[in-house]
């Protein structure tokens, strides 16, 4: 092998720098982001760890149901009734999207266009 | 323990007659223990037609200020922009006769006819074009013929602009959000956002928590709306007693806007 030992020691540098982000994060802790929870409320349509994993495709549903089957009543897997609304409903107790809504979606790198068209409740300032 | 074949026969028999009922026997087992699925319903409030329809009495309600009183209200409660020159939005406006029932022109109309002005909205088709030329699917008729849009869904390719014999459809040529005062918006419907299609909904939004369409209640007994499948909705009723006219028969796509003229 011709240079070998550059081509080598070039490849090693070239390795390092592309995991940099792995090195430099390594043993740092992940912390979760403090999203502000409803004041005027104890419990959501469905359990915690249900919303949190699957509350898009819930909005999803709902778009569909009150849309195109006109259903605009939700009634929860414990009986309770609700409107189908993000704007409605869900942002009546999440009264916050910065404090809410933004924080996970900021942590998690992800930009959903809900408030595109969707408008959220005013922030207090 | 010899199988004898009467033995088998009754265990083969028992065996089917479980497998038939099983799934009955699930079902109500899932059925009866509390708790349940979350599902959605439709609310009770919701006023019902199998063909929803609108008669614009002309006679009463042919101003331009009437007209857009009615736009400003059905504008306002649905977050539509005043954006001027040809790319406005508009649900609801207002035109002449020749520019609402183009073909249906006579060289010497009467003078109070050429002075009339027109409402004119989307015409909530039997067989809308518009529906047929949507690639995704974001604009379809609803079973009580509404002809409704998802705008989560519309691509802005504007088919259905170019379908449209009625010009019902506007495009969001820009972001509608500067165009609005934010503060004074209706906080309990949605905006548009740049790229997609817009148009009157009929209030389905009004519809579903019993309210007549914006339009309707503003009219002070101008418009009418009701089930056009039943005889004796007030439509029908509307329609047996005036001489109304549709726009543009021709085109084949059975309005269900009426006018008296």
């Amino acid at each position: 092998m011709y240079h070998g030992g550059k081509i080598i020691t070039g490849l090693v540098i070239f390795l390092g720098l592309v995991s940099l982000p792995f090195w430099a994060n390594m043993g740092g802790s992940y912390e979760q982001p403090k999203i502000e929870l409803p004041k005027n409320s104890t419990e959501c349509i469905a359990p915690k760890e249900e919303m949190r994993t699957k509350h898009m495709q819930l909005l999803d549903e709902w778009r569909d149901m009150a849309l195109r089957e006109g259903k605009r009543t939700y009634i929860s897997a414990n009986g309770k009734e609700y409107t189908i609304s993000l704007q409605n409903t869900c942002m009546e107790c999440h009264t916050s999207k910065v404090e809410f809504c933004d924080k996970c979606h900021t942590d998690a790198g992800v930009t959903p266009y809900c408030w595109d068209c969707h408008v959220p409740p005013k922030e207090a300032k | 323990m010899k199988q004898s074949r009467r033995n088998f026969l009754k265990f083969a028999g028992l065996s089917a007659a479980g497998l038939c009922l099983a799934p009955t026997a699930v079902a109500l087992a899932s059925g009866g223990g509390g708790g349940g699925k979350a599902h959605a319903v439709v609310s009770a409030k919701t006023l019902h037609a199998k063909r929803w329809a609108m008669v614009i009495d002309t006679r009463k309600l042919n101003t331009e200020e009437e007209i857009n009183a009615l736009a400003e209200v059905c504008h306002h409660i649905h977050n539509v922009p005043t954006i001027p020159g040809k790319q406005e939005i508009k649900w609801l406006w207002e035109g002449t006769y020749a520019e609402t029932f183009p073909e249906q022109e006579n060289n010497f109309p009467s003078e109070d006819l050429e002075k009339r002005r027109f409402p004119l909205l989307c015409n909530h088709c039997e067989a809308p074009s518009c529906v047929r030329v949507c690639p995704t699917k974001a604009t379809f008729k609803r079973a009580d013929g509404i002809v409704a849009m998802d705008y989560h869904r519309c691509i802005g390719c504007r088919y259905c602009m170019a379908a449209c014999p009625y010009g019902s459809r506007s495009f969001n040529f820009m972001d509608p959000r500067p165009f609005m005062d934010m503060d004074k918006i209706n906080k309990k419907f949605p905006t548009r956002m740049r790229g997609v299609v817009e148009k009157c909904n009929f209030c389905v939004e009004r519809l579903a928590v019993g309210e007549m369409p914006a339009c309707v209640e503003k009219s002070s007994g101008a418009i009418t709306f009701g089930d056009l499948q039943n005889p004796d909705s007030s439509v029908r009723k509307v329609l047996r007693e005036n001489f109304t006219i549709r726009r543009k028969p021709a085109v084949g796509t059975e309005p269900g806007v009426y006018y008296i003229i």
